[in-house]
């Protein structure tokens, strides 16, 4: 990398961190409990919005994780989102009626929270319908693979989106709160995964999955990104660029071996495709607050209305991390 | 007699105080030393919880840092204490605060009382071992290494490098042979104190004080100066991985240690609760015996590394994205291409299918779909047959399809009216077989019923693609089994050329083709040829059809499939 460009890096980077400092003045605060945030804690950052219905299990499922702080932004929901999340006790909130899309989609709100309250911590950046997992997550708490990224000298930790549906119409299964999504929306897209390098920003761009089989069939380009990097051991000079896809500084994108080595990695099994997506979806088309003026949700709806089955016959229902690592979705790398 | 056990400490006290007990519950006196940058607070508290036992002393306390001396005097400092302290030990024992007794302490015992005069430390010299990080082997005795590795990288690398270019180099002390190994022994008395206290101490510290790893080679290398009878091994199980760290075990690893032989394990994770419960209990509780099968361990972490160093072949992932020519494998098994054979043969797919049992797909790369085998519109791991999706990337496609359907041998067909861009990476793919019988293509615009002047423009187009194609397949960088025909040649004999092909794929069945596919009949094919030349094309792919028929002919009713003995 030439002087020329590391120096540009450098000022975008500088640029996110003003811009998210700046965007603190959106929040309001409504619960502050990182008093009692301790030295090695992981920390978990989102941006929701009307998820009440997906907080009981969310919280759960990252608590039993070993998730110490959740420290949550809350985009104008009407739905007691708010309420629920300030009586529980290891929650941080703050709320904005501010624009999702001018905050470039929620980023400048979580890199502001994580440059004031993450340096040092283990940050994990998810969305309500995103679980988190990782090798061996069945039987080693989150803390066991902080530790050893500690050890091994890793400072972020690859997961890579993995759409789960269900078979049938979405609609067919209603979700109740408190109930694992994933008993649901149990299938995936084993290997239809495209790749390509960034090189920018060094990281990996991976699209593919049931939302370019089915919904941009015809302009694989626009399909979303599923490359994430959500476990960070954070330094309040990192910054992510867009959503969890990328950050800088840029070597917190080499989350890939380049020589035919495989490193450890995880997925985020990503459950939107539920009951509540048809209205979602809906709503999503008329705030047009998503990215590319919500480009992603106006083909789900045009799909969506004749054809809401993901499912094909090659679909796989998924098991646990090993089969995702058989699969070659995810790796243990050396971690053993 | 007894065992002595010096432990190094410096983090997850609380589990370190556990071990101690439990060494000191079966007659074990302990020597502890606890690193200097442990907080003193919490230095005091550890000190205090173990005051109750009785033997249990602590060392002086030195700062560690990883491959400095500060380890190795450390271990002195606690071994002195120990010896002098202690005067029935026999043994010492060295361990770290994330060591984890695998068997009764009582079995350690009697293991060391049957060994009297026996040290067991990984001692070997330093042209045998492969494990040594960086490069540095012999020249960690010859360099010094005043800039620490883990802090400053860059100076200590310019500073080996300097040092190697102006030649110096460190005289290692007479007598002096340089060992390395685990850094985890257990001595007895008389060699650990003859080391300590060899009047040439200050000289040799002195000099092991610039070692690059000292910790690794100090007492490796003096043993050798004084013990009766070295076993080279060590008795903690101990894995490191590519880096040179060492593997953490976990709960999940609790059958597998118990398969150990080892005595003791590292390193163990601060809070695998269930290992520090099932092996801290009292002897009977101990082990339900296993059978000792440490081989399960090896292969275990020797995976591992394999993984994270070389990878599984083809495979392109979020965390293994090869640069070209290091993926170990383009893709993740044989599969073979063929072109031209479609369109000469009626039957060839499912011809092709009974021949080889193996999955055999029309052409992949057509222009309006993925042609999957029994006209799927959707394929192994969910791929799509959409043109576009495919063409978005079509040498992920490839791998993609190979990647899922890993087992299975896949043929497809390809052709000059498909998309090229898979080429050079079919060209240059080890686990490719590419079959091609240049000119075919011009059988389907013979059969067409097109506008003349429609098919000479695209017998062109078709000609330049495949000769495109073939210079590819000539290229110097090709690694794929390729064989060229000319149509020509291959008609006059077609099953010569099948049966070398169907026995690569079938790995040499001593069977002959009972059943050859059936050929288009090609009669009018050389003057077709001929009235392409008329209109000013000239089709030269296809070699020499003379206009009058030479090729079999079939007249009438299409001949029956032969049999060839």
């Amino acid at each position: 990398m030439g002087a020329w460009k590391s120096y540009r890096l450098r000022v975008e980077r500088r640029r996110f961190l003003v811009r998210a400092i700046r965007k603190r003045r959106d929040l309001r605060l409504v619960a502050n409990r990182t008093k009692r945030i301790k030295p090695g804690d992981i920390l978990l950052f989102s941006t929701l919005r009307n998820e009440a219905v997906r907080l009981p299990y969310f919280l759960q499922y990252y608590r039993d994780l070993g998730v110490n702080h959740f420290l949550i932004v809350d985009n104008d929901s009407t739905d007691g989102s708010l309420d629920y999340l300030a009586d529980q006790s290891d929650v941080s909130l703050w709320t904005t009626r501010r624009s999702y899309k001018r905050a470039r989609f929620g980023v400048d709100w979580l890199n502001w929270l994580q440059m004031r309250y993450a340096h040092d911590h283990w940050s994990l950046v998810v969305d309500p319908d995103e679980f988190f997992i990782y090798p061996f997550c069945d039987t080693r708490p989150l803390r066991a693979l902080t530790d050893w990224l500690d050890a091994s000298s890793i400072r972020s930790f690859s997961a890579m989106l993995l759409d789960m549906y269900p078979k049938g119409r979405l609609d067919a299964q209603p979700y109740r709160a408190g109930q694992d999504p994933l008993e649901i929306a149990n299938w995936f897209d084993a290997g239809n995964y495209t790749i390509r390098r960034n090189d920018y920003y060094g990281n990996l761009w991976i699209q593919g999955g049931p939302r370019s089989r089915v919904f941009f069939r015809d302009m694989p380009d626009k399909a979303p990104a599923l490359n994430k990097v959500p476990l960070v051991k954070w330094n309040w000079r990192y910054a992510y660029v867009s959503s969890t896809h990328m950050l800088l500084p840029r070597g917190l994108n080499r989350v890939y071996d380049e020589w035919g080595g495989e490193k450890a990695s995880g997925a985020l099994l990503h459950t939107k495709f539920l009951d509540t997506f048809t209205e979602k979806a809906m709503e999503e088309l008329k705030r047009k607050q998503h990215y590319a003026a919500s480009l992603e949700y106006r083909t789900y709806a045009a799909r969506l209305k004749d054809e809401p089955d993901l499912w094909c016959k090659w679909s796989e229902r998924y098991i646990n991390w090993r089969q995702l690592e058989i699969l070659g979705l995810m790796s243990k790398g050396n971690w053993a | 007699m007894s065992v002595g056990i010096v432990m190094l400490v410096h983090t997850a006290l609380g589990r370190a105080e556990q071990v101690a007990r439990h060494w000191n519950a079966a007659g074990c006196p302990v020597v502890i030393h606890i690193d200097k940058s442990v907080p003193a607070k919490t230095h005091n508290a550890f000190v205090a919880a173990l005051s109750d036992l009785d033997d249990v002393r602590f060392g002086r306390r030195h700062r560690c840092e990883w491959g400095t001396w500060g380890i190795v005097a450390a271990t002195q400092d606690a071994a002195e204490r120990m010896l002098e302290a202690f005067p029935d030990v026999t043994h010492v024992y060295l361990t770290s605060g994330s060591c984890l007794p695998l068997r009764p302490v009582q079995e350690l015992i009697d293991y060391l009382k049957a060994r009297p005069r026996t040290d067991f430390v990984e001692s070997a010299t330093t042209a045998d071992v492969p494990w040594t990080v960086g490069g540095l082997d012999h020249e960690r005795f010859t360099l010094r290494f005043p800039f620490s590795w883990r802090k400053h990288r860059y100076l200590f690398d310019k500073y080996v490098e300097f040092q190697r270019r102006v030649g110096f180099k460190r005289r290692i002390p007479d007598g002096i042979v340089p060992h390395m190994g685990s850094q985890w022994w257990c001595l007895t008395r008389r060699t650990l104190s003859s080391i300590l206290q060899d009047p040439r101490r200050p000289v040799l510290d002195r000099y092991f004080k610039r070692v690059w790893i000292p910790d690794e080679c100090y007492f490796q290398t003096l043993a050798r100066q004084y013990s009766l009878n070295i076993e080279s091994r060590s008795l903690t199980l101990s894995k490191f991985d590519f880096q040179g760290k060492p593997h953490i075990f976990y709960d999940d690893h609790l059958q597998l240690l118990r398969r150990s032989d080892c005595f003791v394990a590292r390193k163990i994770w601060a809070h695998a609760d269930r290992l520090y419960d099932a092996f801290l209990t009292d002897s009977a509780g101990a082990m339900n015996k296993t059978e000792p099968n440490p081989g399960k361990i090896d292969r275990l972490f020797a995976k591992a590394v394999e993984r994270r160093t070389r990878g599984r072949a083809g495979l392109y992932m979020q965390s293994r994205f090869p640069n070209e020519g290091w993926e170990n494998g383009v893709t993740a098994g044989r599969y073979s291409v063929f072109q031209g054979f479609a369109e000469l043969f009626d039957d060839f797919k499912p011809w092709l299918a009974r021949a080889t049992g193996t999955r055999v797909h029309g052409h992949l790369f057509a222009p309006e779909r993925a042609e999957f085998a029994d006209s799927q519109s959707v394929m192994n791991g969910a791929l799509s047959d959409c043109a576009i999706l495919r063409d978005y990337n079509p040498k992920g496609f490839l791998t993609n399809l190979i990647w899922n359907t890993r087992g299975e041998r896949q043929c497809f067909s390809i052709g000059p009216r498909d998309n090229q861009a898979i080429n050079w990476d079919i060209a240059k793919d080890p686990n490719a077989q590419i079959s091609v019988i240049s000119g075919a293509w011009a059988v389907p615009l013979f059969q067409s019923n097109r506008d003349f002047a429609d098919i000479r423009k695209e017998a062109a187009l078709l000609q330049k693609i495949e000769n495109d194609f073939l210079d590819v397949l000539h290229s110097p960088y090709v690694k794929a089994r390729i064989r060229i025909w000319t149509m020509a040649e291959f008609v006059e004999s077609p099953m010569e050329p099948l049966q070398t092909v169907i026995d690569e794929i079938t790995q040499k069945t001593a069977r002959r083709l009972s059943e050859a596919p059936r050929m288009v009949d090609l009669a009018g094919f050389g003057q077709f040829l001929q009235n392409l030349k008329n209109q000013g094309m000239h089709p030269y792919l296809m070699g020499d059809f003379p206009v009058e028929q030479t090729v079999p002919t079939r007249h009438g009713s299409p001949p029956k499939p032969y049999l060839v003995r």
